[in-house]
């Protein structure tokens, strides 16, 4: 393994993880809810719907996200490389997939984690072991 | 009263997690797809960033746990389903590959999309009709009669 020291950023991963995860126990303090941004964006989906407006509320905080930080820092700009096609097949997959798995990153990676479910351990293996292969292949196999 | 703050509430938690995200370098898809490329220049950051989340979030579950209710005295709406089944890992696997093949995950789509960066959107709007797919699979399975239900 070849750890890329130059751009391993150990402090604010550290510090934004903090953030998210007191985030996740802000929203479960206050509202009871898990932070798990797949069920609470595919509620709002839900037809009838009785809880639209934590969710919307919620989805809204975290998109004017980037731009309270670029008011007061420079935002770091991403960098998105995948093609279109490729973007919008991933998104596809990523929508159906975290519904039918009933959680993402947030919900079972950090959320799920945290309350010790050996449910969410599972589902937190499956995709990150599904996001290394899938990487692997598309730039050691398939080749870049 | 309650209500109220309990929407405002939701928001500052969005806003507190998306800053989380832009902080932590996760709202970057190349950070991310840098840590799931073990087999090259390997970034461990996104590794730290569990860590961090979860060294948070753990003490504050127990303790929401214990005390049985929300500050505001109304039920934790905590998951009920136990078992591991074939669509919990199905499922994840579908959103592996997607997560591999774009470096994006819901929560990071959503910050880059807020940066109106054009190829997030796409995958938003990718992802948006991904669980609308799933809502009406949903509906169809659960009983094909009514389309209530």
């Amino acid at each position: 393994m070849n750890v890329d020291w130059n751009n391993f950023t150990p402090w604010s991963a550290l510090a934004g993880g903090a953030l998210i995860g007191a985030a996740a126990a802000l929203l479960l303090l206050l509202n009871g809810r898990i932070a798990g941004i797949s069920g609470i964006l595919g509620g709002l989906l839900k037809l009838p719907t009785g809880d639209t407006t934590w969710r919307a509320a919620f989805i809204g905080g975290l998109v004017i996200a980037p731009w309270l930080y670029g008011a007061v820092a420079a935002l770091p700009l991403p960098r998105i490389d995948a093609g279109w096609v490729a973007l919008a097949a991933a998104g596809l997959l990523v929508g159906i997939g975290t519904r039918y798995a009933a959680g993402c990153t947030s919900g079972h990676g950090v959320c799920g984690l945290s309350r010790l479910s050996p449910r969410s351990l599972a589902a937190t293996l499956a995709f990150m072991a599904a996001g290394f292969v899938t990487v692997y292949l598309l730039r050691h196999l398939v080749g870049a | 009263m309650n209500a109220f703050i309990a929407v405002l509430a939701a928001a500052f938690a969005g806003l507190v997690f998306g800053l989380g995200l832009v902080v932590s370098g996760m709202a970057n898809p190349a950070k991310v797809l840098a840590f799931l490329d073990l087999a090259g220049a390997w970034d461990p950051s996104l590794a730290l960033v569990m860590a961090g989340a979860i060294g948070t979030a753990l003490p504050a579950f127990a303790f929401a746990r214990r005390r049985g209710c929300t500050v505001l005295g109304a039920d934790l709406q905590l998951p009920a389903a136990r078992h591991v089944d074939r669509r919990l890992i199905a499922g994840s696997l579908l959103f592996g590959i997607g997560w591999g093949l774009a470096g994006f995950c819901p929560g990071p789509a959503l910050v880059a999309a807020g940066m109106a960066e054009p190829k997030a959107l796409v995958f938003v709007l990718a992802m948006l009709a991904g669980m609308a797919v799933f809502e009406l699979l949903e509906r169809r399975r659960r009983s094909p009669g009514d389309p209530d239900a």
